[in-house]
């Protein structure tokens, strides 16, 4: 009885320890992993809010609306696209992204463009609709790609498929924080309000709004959806690594508490053995 | 001089902000030039040269896409790619003339051959702004 406890425990502590090997590496992996990416992020916010505030700033100042992207329509069918991870051991990462964007979309005909492999899987499970299905992996994704997506929207877009167009990533807060958000991409429509008085001034565009925007907006799509990614991916790797340094943690505390066990079951194994030869001796 | 507040951004991080007395930049329909009191404008870039004025020194740039927008407050340069004449490689600029070349001339469609085309303006951009 003892015996087979006793290797019991032992088994058990060594299967917790490769688990914890893994947890380890994958740990060292993503923070290594993630000090590039919270750079490219750092280093791309400035456009991704410059771009945006310019487009915000256009888009107020607007008293031409001759372009499709800046009218507002009737909404019968929104695009969002869903910036997830490739894999999952990132704690909560891929499911408060999807959790939001569903909350978000709660109650429109949706067709999803998903970047990621989690996300491509996500709409595959649920049955969503999805624009395209090439964008399998978030890490490999360049500047390119997210024009080339922001091309192929900005013509659906156009052309009536869908009449609003979102963005679903996660914002990389800090290290410890990553908060998943939900931005609205077309159309620019900027509701003026009237608490703000800000001088109206008379925007000129060349050649004309509507070539103006036409160049644009793609770039802008393009762009925001370049800071999205770099964020998202920073995100993905801090959640990452936060996962996996408290799986190593509890394994280790698992570790302790099993020798503890271990050495327990062997003491009394062996104090039993010379009670049984004590007996013997006697009789 | 008086000057504009000027902010040039581009996806691989900002790249200037602060004052500029002058700013010359490829636009669609051609060059503008942007002075301090500029009315508030908008267009979209073109691939070419640009030229920035600062504290009376004057810097060559290659700029492609993006946008300008010119506000009250200030001037807004959100670039695709911006680099400084003295940051561009040649040769590679020379090397990617010359796979734009024949990628027009072995273009299949209308598609290949718009972004072939792209390409050989913005090495010349490139290799323009360089010297």
């Amino acid at each position: 009885m003892a015996a087979s406890s006793m290797k019991d425990i032992k088994l058990r502590i060594k299967s917790v320890e490769s688990t914890m090997q893994i947890t380890k590496a994958m740990e060292l992996v993503a923070s290594s992993k993630l000090r590039r990416a919270k750079e490219r992020a750092e280093s791309t916010r400035p456009y991704f809010t410059t771009l945006h505030q310019t487009l915000s700033d256009i888009a107020y100042n607007n008293t031409d609306f001759t372009s499709p992207f800046v009218q507002k329509r009737e909404v019968k069918k929104v695009c969002c696209v869903m910036i997830a991870g490739d894999r999952g051991l990132a704690g909560g990462y891929n499911n408060n992204l999807f959790k939001a964007t569903a909350a978000a979309m709660e109650g429109k005909t949706l067709c999803v463009l998903p970047i990621g492999k989690k996300a491509v899987e996500y709409c595959a499970h649920r049955g969503i609709e999805m624009v395209s299905q090439d964008y399998t992996s978030v890490e490999d994704l360049g500047l390119r790609d997210c024009f080339a997506i922001a091309r192929l929207l900005c013509g659906q877009f156009r052309q009536g498929a869908f009449d609003e167009l979102y963005v679903g990533y996660t914002n990389f807060v800090s290290m410890l924080s990553q908060q998943p958000a939900v931005l609205k991409l077309l159309p620019i429509h900027y509701v003026r309000e009237e608490a703000k008085t800000k001088a109206e001034s008379l925007l000129e565009y060349e050649p004309s709004s509507n070539a103006v925007y036409n160049a644009i907006v793609p770039e802008y799509v393009g762009g925001l959806l370049w800071g999205a990614v770099a964020e998202s991916l920073a995100s993905e790797l801090g959640a990452r690594r936060t996962a996996m340094d408290a799986a190593s943690k509890n394994a280790g505390e698992m570790i302790e508490d099993l020798s503890l066990k271990y050495n327990r079951a062997r003491q009394g194994a062996i104090t039993q053995e010379i009670t049984e030869i004590v007996a013997g001796a006697e009789a | 001089m008086p000057t504009f507040h000027l902010q040039i951004v581009t996806p691989d991080g900002g790249f200037y902000d602060g004052d500029a007395e002058k700013l010359i930049v490829r636009a669609l329909g051609g060059d503008v030039c942007i002075l301090p009191r500029h009315a508030p404008y908008v267009t979209a870039l073109g691939a070419g040269e640009a030229m920035v004025v600062i504290d009376g020194q004057r810097r060559n740039a290659a700029c492609a896409g993006g946008m300008l927008a010119v506000t009250q407050d200030d001037v807004r340069l959100v670039a695709t790619t911006f680099e400084w004449a003295e940051d561009i490689d040649k040769d590679r600029a020379k090397r990617a003339k010359e796979e734009a070349e024949r990628r027009i001339q072995s273009a299949r469609d209308a598609h290949e051959l718009e972004m072939a085309k792209a390409k050989l303006s913005r090495a010349l951009a490139r290799i323009k702004a360089a010297g």
